[in-house]
């Protein structure tokens, strides 16, 4: 057994963290009070190379294994998860489905734009009716000569409103199976279709500057080779898309963790009371410890699944877990640093208010921690 | 267009401070990014960093090919790595035992001695300076080995073709517009541009064993031993200090009125009013 990081993984490491610390750091307090999204760290992060990070290089990816995209997202968490989320929905959910789905044409149409961070694709997913419970989709698509008729809308969508959002593959009921379920299929619909809109959605708690939008589909006409592969495979590539997300909100946490420890390690050795340096008391050097270990075990169960990912074994358990340990590894380092900063770390002046918002979203976005416990517990044969 | 940027590699100046007493520098444990193992970080010359820009920019728009050449230790790799992530398409390691000891004659003349191997060339750019020799030699050094034309100091290329170029200069007191033919040589300074951020894959690239990076020495060259390095110096070293800074504030004294009148007489002796 080898735990070590090869040279390329340190190397992307230390660069992204060197980007993250001279370019989104200074910006993200601002970003986060204004509930902006930023098109010049966008472009940055594009310049980068972060947003076609798993795709081969025939489409203009970056061609890196899974693990290295996980790192990029982790170091760009690790100093603010809006940024990270962006580039979270921008590779593993936006150009994910396209790439690991698509037709060649759809690849070569696409996937070019998007890796060189021009465009981002939206996924849509949930519905208003349609949570944790993904399947009760009830955007309904049905064929009339040449084209889909889309009707229904789409809520809480990642980087679905941006100026550069080229369009979004839904999730859209087309049929009934014979088994009396909903025939369920992937649809992609660029924006500028008649019929689809998208409207940013406004007054988050968390990653407020990162897009999230409703889109509304209106009798919106798209050509039938819009399928994003096969009638009634929608469902299974929605689920496949996310066994992958999960192991990048995994990644946030797990990089969101190591920022708040890094900050309350930071604050504590300063911070003199009583005579002395906070960290000096037994209990707060105790929260430093029970951060650094459950960070150390978060990132071990973090990189395991995406070697079982990388090396093509099963992972989805992993990443589930993975997704739910790292999520409220997060939700305990924030809850500790800012304890550790006392009443500043209630104040907006210091990043670790931010985190304390931003990580709630990781135990409820791609599935709720309930959502991951329910996977696991089937995955384990334990119902 | 072909285009050529020297670059050095040097201390993290930010990173260092040095000894008031011994007058040595000391180096903090900080890891340089390409080379963890390494606790000397050492970085790219900040102003050679917009070279590199300029050169990647250039490219992109105008097409063409883009190298850099660093003499150095055999560590100076990492450098030419990190210029390869941001996009230079090929890097030139020059790196001899005796290369070693170059004054700035003797390491303008090893790398105009690289540039005419190279040969096909339209635009040669530097940084304005080091930040560890603070000379601003090497760029007009090579620019007269080489027989070229040189603008220094420049600000911002305004126009380029394959015939000529016209760019902005900074002078002490503002900026001048000059033109040139083809080859030239420009130094830099930072104010032209922000440079990028390596690409991460071509980083991870460049790091690669299989990288575009040539090795050559003095034998590549077919220079002798007298030509360069220590031999090939003009000058010699003979010791280094931290100058003494006295700092020269003075405190007036009197009333306000006084120390007014003190002040104006003092700014127009030095015709400062
Ligand atoms: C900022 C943000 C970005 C998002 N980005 C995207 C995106 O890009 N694309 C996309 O499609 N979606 C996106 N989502 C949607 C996200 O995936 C859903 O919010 C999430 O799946 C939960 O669904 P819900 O909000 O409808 O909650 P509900 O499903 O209504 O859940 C409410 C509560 O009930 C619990 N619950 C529900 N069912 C069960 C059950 N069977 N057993 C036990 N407990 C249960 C849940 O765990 C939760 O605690 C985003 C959400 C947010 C907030
Ligand atoms: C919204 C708000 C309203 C407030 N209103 C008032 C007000 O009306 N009047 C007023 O006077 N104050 C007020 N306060 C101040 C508040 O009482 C202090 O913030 C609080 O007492 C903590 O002090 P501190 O912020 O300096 O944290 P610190 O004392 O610096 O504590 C930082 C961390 O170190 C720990 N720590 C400190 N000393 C020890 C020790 N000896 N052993 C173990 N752990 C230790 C703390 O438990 C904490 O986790 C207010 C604060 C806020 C945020």
């Amino acid at each position: 057994m080898d735990f070590s990081l090869s040279m390329e993984h340190e190397i992307l490491r230390k660069s992204v963290r060197d980007f993250s610390e001279k370019e989104i750091k200074p910006v993200a307090r601002e970003l986060d009070e204004k509930e902006e999204f930023s098109y010049d760290t966008m472009r940055a992060m594009a310049g980068l190379g972060l947003f076609g990070m798993f795709v081969s290089e025939e489409y203009e990816g970056q061609g890196m294994d899974y693990i290295s995209y996980i790192i990029a997202t982790e170091e760009i968490a690790r100093v603010d998860g809006s940024h990270a989320a962006t580039i979270a929905a921008g590779n593993s959910l936006g150009t994910g489905p396209l790439y690991y789905y698509g037709t060649e044409e759809q690849k070569r149409k696409y996937l070019p734009e998007a890796c060189r961070g021009e465009t981002l694709w939206a996924f849509g997913l949930t519905e208003p009716n349609a949570g944790s419970d993904a399947g009760n989709t009830q955007t309904t698509a049905i064929l009339d000569g040449d084209e889909w008729v889309i009707n229904g809308s789409k809520i809480f969508i990642t980087n679905g409103a941006t100026d550069i959002t080229a369009g979004t593959v839904s999730l859209c009921r087309t049929g009934t199976r014979k088994d009396g379920k909903p025939e369920l299929t992937c649809i992609v619909v660029e924006k500028g279709t008649p019929g689809f809109e998208a409207r940013e959605m406004h007054g988050k708690l968390m990653w407020r500057a990162s897009n999230t939008s409703e889109l509304y589909f209106d009798d919106c006409r798209v050509p039938k080779e819009n399928l994003l592969g096969p009638i009634g495979d929608g469902f299974h590539q929605m689920l496949g898309t996310l066994d992958g997300g999960r192991l990048s909100i995994a990644a946030m946490g797990l990089g969101g963790a190591q920022g708040a420890f890094e900050m309350g390690m930071k604050y504590s050795k300063e911070r003199v009371q009583f005579g002395r340096p906070i960290s000096t008391f037994q209990v707060n050097a105790f929260k430093l410890a029970d951060m650094a270990t459950e960070i150390e075990c978060a990132r071990l169960l973090l990189y395991k699944a995406c070697w079982l990912r990388d090396n093509e074994k099963p992972f989805a358990k992993h990443a589930a877990m993975a997704k739910l340990y790292c999520s409220e590894v997060m939700g305990m380092c924030v809850d500790h640093a800012v304890q550790l900063h006392g009443g500043y770390g209630l104040m907006k002046e210091y990043d670790i208010e931010r985190f304390y918002r931003d990580h709630k979203l990781l135990e409820i976005g791609e599935g709720t921690s309930e959502v991951q416990r329910i996977v696991i517990s089937r995955l384990i044969d334990a119902v | 267009m072909n285009i050529i940027v020297l670059i050095k590699q040097v201390p993290d100046t930010t990173e260092i401070k040095i000894d008031p007493k011994t007058g040595t520098l000391i180096r903090e444990g900080v890891e340089s990014i390409i080379n963890p193992d390494d606790r000397h970080a050492s970085i790219i010359n900040p102003d050679d960093r917009h070279a590199i820009e300029l050169a990647v920019s250039l490219k992109q728009d105008h097409g063409g090919k883009a190298r850099v050449i660093s003499m150095g230790p055999p560590q100076t790799i990492d450098a030419i790595s990190e210029a390869l992530g941001m996009g230079i398409d090929e890097g030139i390691l020059l790196t001899d035992r005796n290369f070693g000891g170059a004054d700035t004659w003797a390491t303008a003349y090893t790398l105009g001695k690289t540039i005419e191997k190279i040969k096909k060339y339209d635009l040669v750019i530097c940084g304005r300076q080091a930040i560890d020799g603070d000379t601003a030699q090497i760029g007009p050094q090579v620019a007269e080995f080489l027989n070229l034309p040189q603008l220094t100091y420049v600000t911002q290329v305004e126009q380029i073709n394959e015939k000529r170029i016209v760019v902005q200069r900074a002078l002490e007191d503002g900026y001048e517009r000059m033109e040139s033919p083809l080859p030239v040589l420009i130094t830099v300074i930072g104010e032209i541009n922000k440079p990028r951020h390596p690409r991460v894959d071509f980083l991870i690239n460049a790091c690669k064993d299989k990288a575009n990076i040539k090795i050559w020495d003095a034998a590549d060259l077919g220079v002798t031993v007298q030509e360069i390095g220590l031999g090939g110096s003009l000058t010699r070293v003979i010791k280094t200090f931290s100058p003494k800074i006295k700092r020269g504030g003075e405190i007036l004294k009197g009333n306000k009125e006084e120390v007014v009148n003190q002040l104006i007489d003092r700014l127009h002796e030095k015709h400062f009013i």
